[in-house]
């Protein structure tokens, strides 16, 4: 589904991807974890057309993402920190986001109904809390049954129930076929969703692995305990 | 592009500015008939009023428009809407919010009170002269990615078209006084849209008179009616030229 080839990304001094090469399939639950600051938003944002890389290419579908746009038709993202337009009320948001997209398929209103978002319409994004725009973010990226997801530490700021919530239906997505793509500092969080691991450090790919594989190499019985052993077997 | 035109146009409509900066204009132009009895007289006041604000307001809102749409362009450039009909978007929001602006402040009270003609030369070099300094505004918000540094170009470019060079364009005269220069300076005004605006009307005003020596050379090269042309033509490359690089740019930028 998304084939990244070669990408590097350089800002000013800082070289945030360094010659990254990665094949995700639908089908796919993929973590990608790693310090912070080791390129992990870049790399989502480069997918996403937001950030430029200067080299490398990235194919979508057997498409070069380069001068087309339609392909986000497909992805569903949830932002890290969700910055929106600050005098518009979530209602507009959604209605916006609705009409930019177009009705191809069925929207899917699972996590609308159960944020319970018809009672916040009226409230402006500035006033929201961290986690109430992240109920937003989750909203927007879940409503459209898109084909991949693309979750940004999604569950960052959000409370238990709402965590709770969330997991479902990322597990319902992983259940009807997307590729979805989660970073996450919170290892244990991951380990009943995950079926890939993707570790980068300092902007390069260190490890891309299946998670039965990974911990049949580590002798570790959690991603937790795998990821803190490679790490210490690197040093 | 009409989806995100939509938004972007309400929510200029919401920013109460632009209707506060449409009374101002209608206020001073209103007073200004009221006041001269003549209606030329008049006219020049309102033009030497609409030759500073419009370009100011223009450019300093517009800028700051810019800068606090971050939010709004790094949203929809998540979702399938191609950056240029992003930005292009911002700027017809823009232009035709501060156009609308111009026409019912000063437009209005210029087609009840001066000669038609007069009037609708007026009218459209105040309407280009509002979007050629969104078009700035564009410019100078792409130059930087601090908001406050944006906004000091801005003002830069403001105070370099609306006073500085005018200013330069006297001490050319007064050092080169003794040489045939009249060719040169009008060349040199094609520089500043806002010089250019002036001009156009006052030859229309028929006071080329109280330009000088110069006036007479003005009203060769910009009295007829290819003049004119030539002048409207300088000014729509005005519009794009920046507005064209601030798209190239924008197009490259990360967000």
């Amino acid at each position: 589904m998304i084939e990244i080839k070669n990408i590097t990304k350089q800002f000013k001094k800082f070289k945030a991807l360094d010659n990254v090469n990665l094949e995700l399939k639908l089908g796919e639950c993929i973590a990608l974890i790693g310090p912070n600051g080791c390129g992990k938003t870049t790399l989502i944002k480069s997918i996403l057309g937001m950030v430029l890389p200067e080299k490398g290419e990235i194919i979508f579908n057997g498409k070069n993402i380069k001068n087309d746009n339609n392909y986000k038709k497909q992805i569903g993202y949830m932002p890290q920190i969700g910055r929106y337009p600050e005098n518009m009320t979530i209602g507009q948001i959604i209605e916006m986001i609705k009409s930019i997209r177009g009705n191809d398929n069925e929207l899917d209103q699972d996590l609308y109904q159960q944020f319970e978002m018809n009672k916040l319409l009226d409230k402006k994004m500035r006033t929201l809390s961290g986690g109430t725009t992240q109920k937003v973010s989750a909203v927007l990226a879940f409503m459209f049954n898109s084909k991949v997801l693309i979750l940004d530490e999604p569950t960052a700021g959000l409370d238990p129930i709402a965590t709770n919530i969330l997991k479902e239906k990322i597990i319902d997505a992983k259940n009807r076929g997307a590729l979805i793509l989660i970073t996450s500092h919170l290892l244990s969080e991951l380990e009943d969703l995950v079926s890939e691991i993707i570790f980068m450090q300092d902007g390069k790919l260190i490890l891309h692995k299946g998670v039965s594989e990974l911990k049949k190499d580590t002798g570790q019985e959690s991603i937790a305990k795998s990821i803190v052993h490679l790490l210490k077997a690197n040093n | 592009m009409m989806q995100v035109l939509k938004y972007v146009f309400i929510d200029i409509l919401k920013n109460k500015i632009v209707i506060a900066y449409t009374i101002m204009l209608a206020l001073f132009s209103w007073s200004a008939f009221g006041l001269e009895d003549n209606a030329t007289k008049g006219l020049l006041t309102i033009l030497n009023i609409v030759l500073l604000t419009v370009p100011l307001v223009s450019v300093l809102f517009s800028t700051i428009y810019v800068y606090n749409s971050n939010e709004f362009i790094e949203l929809l450039v998540s979702h399938p809407v191609k950056r240029s009909k992003i930005w292009k978007a911002l700027f017809v929001g823009l232009s035709l919010n501060m156009s609308a602006a111009y026409v019912i402040g000063v437009g209005i009270p210029l087609l009840l009170f001066a000669e038609l003609g007069t009037a609708l030369i007026m009218l459209v070099a105040g309407i280009m002269l509002s979007i050629i300094f969104v078009s700035v505004a564009f410019l100078c918000s792409m130059l930087t990615r601090d908001k406050a540094k944006g906004i000091g170009i801005s003002i830069m470019a403001w105070l370099y078209f609306a006073l500085l060079f005018d200013g330069l364009v006297l001490f050319l005269f007064f050092q080169f006084a003794d040489y045939p220069i009249e060719k040169i300076v009008v060349g040199l005004s094609a520089l500043s849209p806002i010089d250019l605006c002036r001009i156009l009307i006052l030859l229309r005003l028929d006071v080329s008179a109280m330009m000088g020596i110069t006036g007479a050379v003005f009203q060769d090269y910009f009295g007829n009616n290819w003049g004119l042309l030539l002048s409207f033509a300088l000014l729509i490359l005005w519009i794009f030229v920046p507005f064209y690089i601030s798209l190239r740019k924008f197009k490259h930028k990360d967000l």
